[in-house]
């Protein structure tokens, strides 16, 4: 026969239990708002130091705070979530990977989108970028050509409710002319020429950039702007404060 | 003696599979990962033969008492496990883009490491082992050993005109267990022999067709495209050069078309994808005629110097899938001569694509010469109006420095002389390369071309260039005569048209540069007039990468690392500043270091661990001498054969017939060295006599090297190749005597040192490599070979004699 002090025991070993569980459940996800937030200050500070090269100034508070919103541990494989507020990119399957956090942080920048703004974007990916920019307020429009992750991007918005994000599977070639013009473009899948339709579906004072590199590393940026007179303008941007020329000439 | 009757054959075979192994390996992880990467996993394996050294040193003599059944052990792992643990290799989640980013990926790269170092490690222990068992006999097994590395060089080119790659892994396989006949007939078991050759022939027979075939990296070209809905693969094929794959994308259209203005709004015809390695892309253009199909052929950079001239004669340098010969199609060029190394790549598009590439291959204004770009140009007696040198390597790749590594003689300064030399009056070479940000190939082109010109005796470098550039692309046009006010005129229009930014002509001022496509400064004309300036060195010197021009003495165009500029690349490793970094040339040091750091641990450290178990003769300096020969002449031995390949390279004008011809020559001329050595054997100071030949006779090669070859320059292949055949020979005679002279001291000195030579020897081929071509990068191949000459000296004066204390 149990002795009821034993039964107490045991009673308040499982409510210690539950309790420890509990903590632990609600801890998690603090644990990476902390690292989340770790992040942003990390990219703040690398910003400033970048700031005149990309005639930006610090991180607008609209865009550190859409980082400070976004989930990035719910757009990575279960077995890259340790890693996801590392400042650094991560593989997310089928040869894709989501840019380092301050590579999105500064494309978010300088697409320059405003709440409410119409945003194109090519190659959604795991949607991360996409979840950045409707977080800042735009209506993004993603348009991803590999099946699978456009299916299991667009899971994972309408579970997260992300309600401004408009995804489709297949050709980004050609845009999205239903809901064209856009106020900026962002063309992350790789493209050996910048395709003349999407050219035509951004709106007159517009943006475009390209990043260009491999999967893992930006090697340069690439804005197209479009004057309000339709002139096409490309300005050639690298992401990190570097000058080619040491010193200044004698 | 007993048990070794048969032997030198059984080596003879094995060290030609292990070689013909190294050489697939390269191959192989070109295609599933990246060349650079190859590089530093195959250096890194070839440790396999330095361990082997103290393991036998280790187990000597309980080895030695079981020899019958260890050396063809030995043959047999060697054989099972060259394919084995390549297929297990390639199941790594490795992945080098991610190598700066993962910390879990270097261990990845370890395991790769180890398990390709394993059948080096059986091959050379079983050689190894009857190094010792056999010290009296040592000259005739090391020939057998070289000869067999000479043979098997060659026959595993050969076999890959024959059989894709991973065929080949199998063939070679074989051959190497073929390696326990010999043995098994001479000592009279000809049974098992047999049985176990079968058994291993079944093993692989019945192996999985999935481990078999290749597991390309997710991360490249082809397998990038393979993700997009509907496309294939429709063919493949290979050889030495490339393993080519056509890929179709009828649901999703290629358009491919680098450096396309963004005034272009005409959509590139069908095309089908041309990878070589799986990466590389280019495209096949479908053409069915209507020259408007086309016209966006018009809205490139390289379109400029048909604006400026209309040429007669065209000569394109690297055909490849063939958008320079549609360009000029386009302009209706009445003559052009196209040359393409792969052979095997023109065949395929004439008889299976003819017609969808509109017989732009087979036409009658087209003549194609099959065979290197600068041997062409160097042989021909034609002059042309135009000599277009396309874009051949893939913008990935390339901006990240992944060719850091590869000689190129088609950027050097002498190749730019050449194809100068062969220009009408009047006429353009137009040099197109991608546009990096920060810039530095169009940069470093300018100042070979700069250099070229003054070479050429002019002295205004600056009146014969322009310089121009879209988002993607820059062209570079030279002209043979100075550029006219006419030419600027109609350069203006063909820019402002396309919405091209002119970087240099002659005259320009910076205002008029950095319009459409800006860059934070207008780098590209600065750089263009600072290196026509009078400052020319100091803007070199003060450039963070390196942009001083290539030469043929030092052919590393893809080479711009500085060590400089390393510092603040690594503080902008949180802004992606990794982006920044040229990997290969890190690969290439950090693959050396690495070869250091495991040469130490595996061999260092239980030479002092264990040297009493070792049979050490007790730390006497003369150990040191033993092995202080061993590794220079490990090194200095591969130094030349290096620069010797590199050297006639340019001769040759075929860099397969040149590493196969030089490599097969040198070892098996070494192996009758080896053999010849005996007669030396006894003479106090007998190693000395090959190593002043050798080290005569290389002075004598590199200060003459173009006067010897340059009489035969303009002869036919067959008659190259025996030019090289002889001039290899005496030289490969005497570099295979050092060793077995050596290791017979030894062996008279005490023979528990023969484990030792044979693991430094090893070892010294782990970190010669990398350490040749670090040397050649920044000193060139002349300096390579006197460095080898000077090692080869140094190695004389070590050998202790063996009256000596």
């Amino acid at each position: 026969m149990i002795h009821p002090k034993h039964l107490l025991l045991v009673l308040l070993l499982l409510v210690a239990l539950l309790l420890l569980s509990s903590v632990l459940a609600w801890a998690e996800p603090d644990a990476y708002a902390r690292q989340r937030a770790a992040m942003v200050d990390e990219i703040e500070a690398s910003m400033t130091s970048t700031a005149d090269r990309l005639g930006r100034g610090a991180l607008s508070p609209q865009v550190a705070n859409a980082l400070r919103k976004t989930p990035r541990h719910l757009f990575v494989g279960e077995d890259q979530r340790p890693y996801a507020y590392q400042n650094r990119p991560l593989p997310i399957g089928h040869g894709q990977t989501i840019s380092q956090p301050y590579i999105v942080a500064v494309m978010t920048e300088l697409l320059d989108a405003k709440p409410g703004a119409k945003v194109l974007e090519i190659g959604t990916g795991s949607a991360y970028q996409a979840a950045v920019l409707g977080a800042v307020g735009a209506e993004v429009y993603s348009i991803e050509i590999i099946e699978p992750l456009a299916d299991s991007a667009r899971a994972r918005l309408d579970k997260l409710g992300y309600h401004n994000i408009h995804t489709r599977s297949g050709d980004g070639y050609y845009g999205w002319p239903e809901a064209a013009p856009f106020d900026a473009i962002l063309v992350t899948a790789a493209a050996s020429h910048i395709p003349p339709p999407l050219i035509k579906q951004l709106k007159a004072g517009g943006r475009m950039l390209i990043p260009v590199g491999d999967r893992f590393n930006v090697q340069q940026l690439v804005l197209v702007e479009k004057s309000p007179d339709q002139k096409i303008k490309t300005r050639q941007l690298l992401p990190v404060a570097f000058v080619p020329l040491t010193g200044t000439h004698p | 003696m007993h048990g070794y009757l048969g032997l030198p054959w059984s080596i003879a075979l094995l060290s030609g599979a292990a070689i013909a192994y190294e050489v697939l390996l390269m191959r192989l992880f070109s295609i599933i990962q990246w060349h650079h990467f190859a590089y530093m996993i195959i250096s890194l394996a070839l440790l396999g033969y330095g361990i082997s050294g103290v393991f036998l040193a280790l187990f000597r003599d309980w080895l030695n008492a079981r020899f019958e059944a260890v050396f063809p052990a030995g043959i047999t792992l060697f054989s099972l496990t060259a394919p084995g643990c390549f297929w297990l290799g390639q199941r790594l989640p490795f992945n080098p883009s991610e190598l700066f980013w993962s910390p879990v990926q270097p261990l990845y790269l370890l395991l790769l490491y180890l398990l390709l170092a394993l059948p080096f490690f059986f091959a050379a222990s079983a050689t190894g082992l009857a190094l010792f068992r056999f010290r009296g006999q040592v000259s005739n097994l090391y020939a057998a050993d070289l000869a067999g590395a000479g043979l098997g060089s060659g026959a595993i080119i050969g076999l890959l005109f024959v059989f894709p790659p991973e065929q080949a892994l199998i063939a070679l396989a074989l051959v190497g267990i073929a390696g326990i006949l010999p043995v098994s007939i001479a000592w009279e078991k000809n049974g098992w022999g047999l049985a176990v050759c079968a058994a291993v022939l079944a093993l692989f027979w019945l192996a999985p067709a999935d481990w078999k075939a290749l597991h390309i990296s997710p991360y490249k070209e082809l397998r990038q495209l393979l993700r997009i809905p509907g496309t294939r693969v429709i063919d493949s094929f290979s050889n030495p050069i490339a393993y080519t794959d056509v890929v179709e994308s009828p649901v999703t259209p290629l358009r491919h078309a680098p450096g396309l203005s963004l005034n272009a709004d005409r959509e590139p015809p069908a095309q089908l994808a041309i990878f070589a390695d799986a990466g590389n892309m280019s495209a096949l253009t479908r053409y069915n005629g209507d020259p408007a199909t086309i016209s966006y052929l018009d809205q490139t950079t390289s379109a400029l110097p048909y604006h400026l001239n209309k040429p007669k004669q065209l000569l394109i340098l690297g055909v490849g899938a063939g958008s320079d010969l549609l360009q000029a199609e386009w302009f209706g060029v009445p003559t052009v001569d196209g040359v393409e190394l792969n052979g095997q790549l023109i065949d395929y598009i004439k008889n299976r694509h003819d017609a969808f590439s509109g017989g732009i291959f087979t036409n009658a204004r087209l003549r194609l010469h099959i065979g290197e770009a600068r041997g062409f140009v160097s042989a021909t007696k034609e002059r042309f109006d135009l000599i277009q040198i396309a874009l051949m390597d893939a913008y990935g790749a390339s901006s990240a420095g992944l060719y850091a590594l590869s000689e190129n003689y088609l950027y050097t300064v002498e190749a730019l002389r050449e194809y100068i030399r062969h220009l009408q009056p009047g006429g353009y070479l137009a040099l197109t390369r991608w546009a990096k940000m920060p810039p530095r190939d169009a940069l470093k082109l300018f100042a070979t071309a700069a250099e070229a010109l003054e070479l050429s005796g002019i002295t205004e470098p600056g009146r014969h260039l322009i310089l121009i550039r879209g988002w993607q692309t820059s062209t570079l046009l030279v002209k043979n005569g100075e550029v006219t006010l006419a030419d600027i005129g109609k350069l203006k229009t063909f820019c402002e048209d396309r919405s091209f930014d002119i970087d240099f002509y002659p005259g320009i001022t910076e205002p008029e540069t950095n319009r459409f496509n800006q860059l934070p400064e207008s780098y590209y004309y600065q750089g263009a007039s600072q290196i026509l300036g009078v400052e020319r060195a100091v803007y070199l010197e003060r450039y963070k990468f390196a942009i001083e021009p290539a030469t043929d003495d030092r052919p590393y165009f893809f080479q711009f690392f500085k060590w400089t500029t390393l510092p603040e690349i690594l503080s902008l490793y949180g802004q992606g500043g990794i982006s920044l970094l040229e990997t290969g040339y890190i690969i290439l040091v950090a693959g050396a270091l690495q070869a250091l750091l495991a040469a130490l641990l595996c061999i260092g450290l239980p030479m002092w661990r264990c040297r009493q178990r070792l049979g050490l003769p007790a730390y006497s300096p003369r150990l040191w001498r033993v092995i202080g020969y061993f590794f220079l002449l490990g090194n200095a031995f591969l130094f030349i054969e290096i620069a010797f390949i590199q050297k006639f390279i340019l001769f040759l004008h075929h860099p397969v017939y040149s590493v196969t011809v030089v490599l097969c020559t040198f070892l098996i001329a070494a192996s009758l060295g080896s053999t010849a050595s005996r007669r030396l054997q006894d003479q106090r100071h007998g190693h000395f006599v090959p190593i002043v030949g050798i080290a005569l006779l290389t002075l004598v090669y590199i200060l003459f090297f173009n006067n010897l070859t340059g009489v035969f320059l303009y002869q036919s292949a067959p008659v190259k190749i025996a030019v090289t055949v002889l001039l290899t020979l005496p030289l490969g005679f005497l570099m295979g005597m050092p060793f077995p002279l050596g290791l017979q001291r030894a062996a008279t000195l005490s023979p528990s040192l023969i484990p030792w030579a044979w693991g430094v020897n090893g070892l010294a081929s782990v970190i010669s490599a990398s350490l040749a071509t670090l040397i050649a990068i920044h000193g060139g191949f002349t300096v390579l070979v006197l460095i080898a000459v000077g090692l080869y000296l140094g190695a004389a004066a070590c050998l202790p004699r063996v009256d000596e204390p």
